[in-house]
């Protein structure tokens, strides 16, 4: 889902960055509200975390591949705001050290895994579990917000990949950035997340929640009270 | 660093020695590379020709660990592991200085 350079357009990738930004913007503004001193060791770690789990490259057998993000196990735990800062960090290093992802596209990048994912993933848990902390329904809620976000993150993506040649077509009808439109990218985004990367991000997602669910002085943000605790 | 902080490096740092599993895991199943992160010459063999902004952008940036391997062309696969483990070490300390620093510029309080 790292979008190389040379795939976007200008007039894709600059209106991303700025939403990029902007998104930032407001999650500094939260995080420094709401996140303690307390939890700044958690935060890298979560970053780190969701650099080494993207490396772990899934095949579809004689297809392409894929792999976990963990924004959606992160917001659970340390709210979306946090996880907008860890997953971004780790994707900007991503790019700029290993090649993982454009330098033009870091602004979409981030804007489809670390801001969009982030959010659907813990809206998601938030819906399904409701109040209850029953062990099976936090279960099938992480499942599903991890599930849900990935495949948001992947059509997202199959979406900016297929407006390219809609925007930017050259006078001989070649493609000038990603060759492949709409009916295409989305289908091949969706269809592999949906069927193996999304179930493998659900999985992810459960394990490591129900994980700190136990963990009696770590409390997950997800199950704040916003009354009582701001 | 209290009980559970342990816990959690020391299963990133095991993760982190497993990494090479998502190196070979792909080429063990004939799988290639993911959905629209072709090199520009595979594009071209997918559909005749390099779109000319892919052609133009795609060399914007020279990253000093491309791939997460320090040589491509290096054939040992023990090697290759090698490389991988030491990218994700090297990322994985980055992404967690740069968000622990960060962090501390913009948090505050102690709640």
């Amino acid at each position: 889902m790292h979008i190389p350079d040379g795939y976007l357009s200008p007039q894709t990738y600059l209106p991303l960055w700025g939403v990029f930004i902007a998104a930032m913007a407001v999650a500094v503004k939260k995080v420094r509200q709401e996140v303690s001193v307390r939890n700044i060791p958690y935060l890298g770690m979560a970053a780190a975390f969701s650099f080494i789990i993207m490396m772990f490259n899934l095949p579809v057998p004689g297809g392409t591949t894929g792999h976990a993000v963990g924004s959606a196990v992160i917001a659970i735990i340390f709210g979306p705001y946090a996880a907008m800062i860890s997953v971004s960090v780790a994707l900007i290093i991503q790019a700029l050290i290993f090649g993982d992802g454009g330098i033009t596209a870091i602004g979409a990048n981030c804007f489809n895994m670390a801001v969009c994912m982030p959010f659907v993933g813990w809206l998601t848990f938030r819906l399904i579990c409701g109040k209850s902390r029953k062990p099976g329904r936090i279960s099938v809620a992480a499942f599903f917000a991890g599930y849900i976000s990935m495949v948001f993150a992947a059509i997202l993506t199959g979406f900016e990949f297929g407006i390219q040649p809609l925007i930017a077509t050259g006078v001989d009808g070649n493609a000038l950035y990603c060759p492949y439109d709409l009916k295409i990218a989305i289908p091949a985004m969706a269809i592999e997340h949906l069927l193996i990367f999304g179930i493998v991000e659900g999985l992810v997602t459960t394990f490591i929640v129900r994980f700190f669910a136990k963990q009696e002085n770590q409390p997950i943000y997800a199950f704040r009270n916003k009354n009582t605790d701001e | 660093m209290n009980k559970l902080q342990k816990k959690i490096t020391i299963t990133l740092l095991i993760l982190t020695l497993l990494t090479p599993a998502g190196l070979f895991l792909p080429v063990f199943f004939n799988a290639g590379d993911a959905w629209g992160e072709w090199s520009a010459a595979t594009v071209k063999e997918f559909i005749g020709y390099v779109p000319e902004g892919l052609a133009r952008y795609s060399g914007t940036w020279k990253a000093p660990i491309d791939g997460y391997t320090i040589n491509s062309r290096d054939a040992s696969e023990v090697h290759q592991s090698g490389y991988y483990i030491i990218s994700g070490l090297i990322g994985a300390t980055m992404a967690m200085t740069a968000t622990i620093l960060f962090s501390k510029l913009i948090i505050r309080h102690e709640k």
